[in-house]
């Protein structure tokens, strides 16, 4: 594992994940063509365009969770600290505990919190009730669901409300401690309450995690993102920080984009 | 605005001919209500019928006038109906249960409505279960314990008669101890006695020693018997039938006596529960037509657990195969069609493959090289309850396969991926999060399996069940389970009463309470297991520990 990261001794990387030249295909169609962009460290990047355009398979691609799909395949490269995603030497598995993920809607297993919240843990054969308990109580403290469920924490997932169980979705994302925490429309099954609260979160964890979110919701990209890149048919038309993107956006279509003249 | 509302109500007006698909609606609630109308009344049937079969009847006595000649005749009606007599005009019967086999040759007889010139019931009349020849009919005389001679008017009779049921009963069981057990174990010990002189492990001098020493065992224990029936034949009890015929009954063919003219409801409430455990714990008698069937419930259960114990692992490995490794393609989908068909191949074929595979091929290679000493005398090369196991298994395979693929195709892919994105192996997450969430489906899957393999017959005809069974497949003798025993089934054992039977009259009531019987083994067994299921989907459903 140390040998795919090697952490500099000092400051956040500006090109902490590099992708380079990047296009993927499902069989014959092309979804992504060309992109080329540097995702910083510690900071907040949203991916942000139309439906369709791309924007979740190029996160998807960034812990190689398009692989179980039949007949993909890819061209270009994403690095990770320089070490290539696709480096032969690399397993899938041991990519996947540095590069967490949380889905769109949430997604708990049928089994009590605290399970939940330690499976990267149990997967990885680590089984030390201290090191167990610890991890449960740090990853719910980090998203925010230590208070609300420190009494019942062998309960059923399913017996949380929607933002809760997506929280603990996040907890368990970040359980194994990762170092990237891929967000693909985590708001989009919640109220918008519970969406505050996961918005608060975002910005809470960027000080631990590199966040790539992908979102429909435009204020959510402004109000918790450092950086957006605006994709559209699958190539990236716009990369830059988000106050930017917003205020004075450089192309044509990312403007029409933001100001909602085509969704 | 008014001329608008009026167009409105023509447009949506749903009255008459206009109320597109009601009718489908009207037919699809009467094919359910036929559906379940259907079962109901075939349940009933069975119920109504299968109940019956225990209720005490009264027992009527009947003079009938043919011609010149005048009989008495006792017995209880079990059927009326009309039939034509040779002038064509309707003529009523009944058909009656006159038992006293020994005396008349036939159990039933039919009796002309037209001839009965006297209908009674005496108080008296007694019903009286013997261990051969079926229950007697007629009235107590007396009864005798040793030179003890004691009639049925004085008032010591009643108790005298049951000390005598008690006592014989007691002996009964013991004599069935010695008869089962003891000599069993010398019998068997003479069989290894044998194979071991014949592998050459004993000389046979020390065999010749030990045989004899095994021999005076095997008498004694038969003495003993012997003596203990001789007790019992002391007693007897002295009745005579309704056309004045007197006969004596030793006690060791006594079981019971019962009468159903003085019986008030509860009694023949307590008397028809009485009998109905009788027939839950006891071995059949008679052909089959009396006694219980204790034998064949529990090759039946047994069958049913050591094929689920079997099917469930291999089904659900195939369909995760299937599901979640193969590439799906032309090859798996051939293979699922495959899987699909082996459902509908009638099951008398799976016996046909049950037989040359399991008992002809693997069967006599475990012979042959486990039990090299036992041949030519078979062990596992022969039909029994292992191999109709097996072979119900490899029929009810394809359930499993079918809904433990549905089961896991059910599992939501959000599931999946987050198990993968956490870092699992693709077969931890198939282990920790699929299985455990598709745990339910795939039980419903083993239901369905059990259900249609505890009411298979007709392999079993082939590879295992036989209609008398002398010993049960797990019993108190080392080692315990055998596996390579024949058993009884109950669904065989209705076949065998309704078809098979010398007396098929006597056995018709017994074909239904069998048939009751196995629907109540086949609805307990998927009882505990969908009990199981539900556990388990509680226990899922809150925590994995």
């Amino acid at each position: 594992m140390s040998d795919l990261i090697d952490k500099p001794a000092s400051g956040p990387r500006p090109d902490f994940i590099r992708v380079e030249d990047f296009s993927f295909f499902y069989g014959e169609k092309q979804a992504l063509f060309g992109i080329d962009m540097r995702i910083p460290e510690n900071q907040v990047t949203a991916l942000i365009g139309p439906s369709g355009c791309g924007k979740s398979t190029l996160l998807r691609n960034m812990n190689r969770m398009n692989d179980l799909i039949d007949g993909v395949r890819h061209k270009g490269d994403i690095r990770l600290d320089g070490t290539s995603l696709y480096d032969p030497s690399i397993e899938v598995i041991s990519l996947r505990k540095r590069v967490g993920m949380v889905f769109q809607k949430y997604n708990p297993f049928a089994k009590s919190i605290y399970e939940n919240v330690i499976f990267s843990l149990r997967v990885a054969g680590r089984s030390k009730k201290s090191e167990l308990d610890e991890t449960v109580e740090r990853s719910l403290r980090d998203s925010a669901l230590w208070e609300e469920v420190k009494d019942r924490l062998h309960d059923s997932a399913f017996s949380l409300s929607g933002g809760q169980q997506q929280r603990l979705c996040i907890a368990r994302a970040i359980a194994n401690q990762p170092e990237i925490l891929l967000m693909d429309e985590p708001c989009a099954a919640l109220d918008p309450l519970a969406t505050l609260k996961i918005e608060d979160l975002i910005t809470t964890l960027k000080q631990q995690f590199t966040i790539v979110i992908v979102t429909h919701n435009m204020e959510q990209a402004t109000r918790c993102s450092d950086h957006t890149a605006f994709l559209y048919m699958g190539k990236l038309i716009e990369f830059g920080k988000t106050m930017q993107i917003f205020e004075r956006p450089q192309q044509p279509e990312t403007e029409a984009y933001i100001t909602g003249r085509f969704s | 605005m008014a001329k608008e509302a009026e167009k409105n109500r023509e447009q949506f007006a749903t009255t008459g001919r206009s109320r597109k698909g009601e009718p489908l609606v009207w037919l699809t609630a009467a094919g359910l209500a036929i559906g379940v109308t259907m079962a109901l009344g075939l349940f009933l049937l069975i119920l109504v019928k299968g109940a019956a079969t225990f209720w005490p009847k009264r027992i009527e006595l009947f003079e009938l006038q043919n011609g010149e000649t005048r009989e008495i005749i006792a017995g209880y009606v079990t059927q009326q109906q009309s039939r034509k007599n040779s002038e064509g005009a309707d003529v009523r019967e009944i058909q009656l249960f006159q038992g006293n086999k020994d005396l008349n040759g036939e159990t039933f007889r039919y009796v002309d409505v037209g001839s009965i010139i006297k209908r009674s019931s005496p108080k008296n009349l007694l019903l009286i279960e013997r261990l051969t020849y079926g229950p007697a009919i007629g009235t107590a005389v007396a009864v005798e314990t040793g030179d003890k001679r004691t009639v049925a008017s004085s008032p010591d009779f009643i108790p005298e008669l049951n000390k005598i049921l008690e006592t014989s009963e007691n002996l009964r069981r013991k004599v069935l101890h010695i008869e089962r057990k003891e000599i069993g174990k010398v019998s068997m010990e003479m069989e290894e006695l044998g194979r071991s002189e014949k592998a050459g492990r004993i000389t046979s001098a020390a065999a010749v020693e030990r045989r004899a020493r095994l021999q005076t065992e095997f008498d004694t224990l038969q003495k003993k018997a012997t003596r203990l029936d001789a007790t019992m034949a002391a007693s007897s009890l002295t009745y005579i039938v309704a056309d004045g015929r007197e006969s004596t009954l030793p006690a060791d063919q006594l079981l019971g006596v019962f009468a159903p003219n003085q019986a008030g409801f509860l009694e023949r409430l307590g008397e028809s529960l009485r009998r109905v455990w009788h027939f839950l714990k006891e071995d059949p008698r008679e052909a089959n037509t009396e006694g219980g069937v204790f034998p064949a419930i529990f090759g039946t259960v047994t069958m049913t657990l050591v094929m689920s114990f079997f099917v469930t692992p291999f089904g659900v490995i195939a369909a995760i195969y299937l599901r979640e490794y193969a590439k799906q393609g032309l090859m798996v989908r051939i293979v699922r069609i495959c899987v699909n068909n082996l459902a509908g191949v009638p099951s008398i074929v799976f016996g046909v493959f049950g037989l040359a595979f399991f008992v002809y091929f693997v069967g006599a290679n475990v012979d042959r090289n486990f039990f090299p000493e036992k041949l030519p005398t078979p062990t596992f090369g022969t039909p029994g309850i292992l191999w109709a196991s097996l072979t119900l298994a490899l029929l009810t395979l394809p359930v499993v396969i079918v809904a433990t693929e549905e089961a896991l195709s059910a599992v939501p892919r959000g599931v999946r991926e987050a198990a993968l994105a956490c870092g699992a192996s693709k077969w931890q997450a198939i282990q920790r999060v699929v299985l455990p969430a598709s745990l339910p489906g795939i039980l419903t899957g083993v239901i369905l399996a059990m259900a249609r393999g505890a009411g298979e017959v007709a392999p079993l005809m082939i590879v295992g069940v036989v209609k008398l069974a002398p010993s049960l497949p797990i019993d108190d003798v080392a080692p315990f389970i055998h596996a390579e025993r024949k058993f009884m089934h109950l669904g065989f054992h209705i076949y065998d009463l309704g078809f098979q039977s010398p007396d098929a009259e006597a056995a018709k009531p017994f074909v239904y309470a069998t048939a009751l019987l196995l629907i109540v083994v086949v609805v307990t067994l998927n009882l505990a297991a969908i009990i199981i299921r539900n556990r388990l989907r509680k226990r899922f459903a809150v925590s994995s520990f």
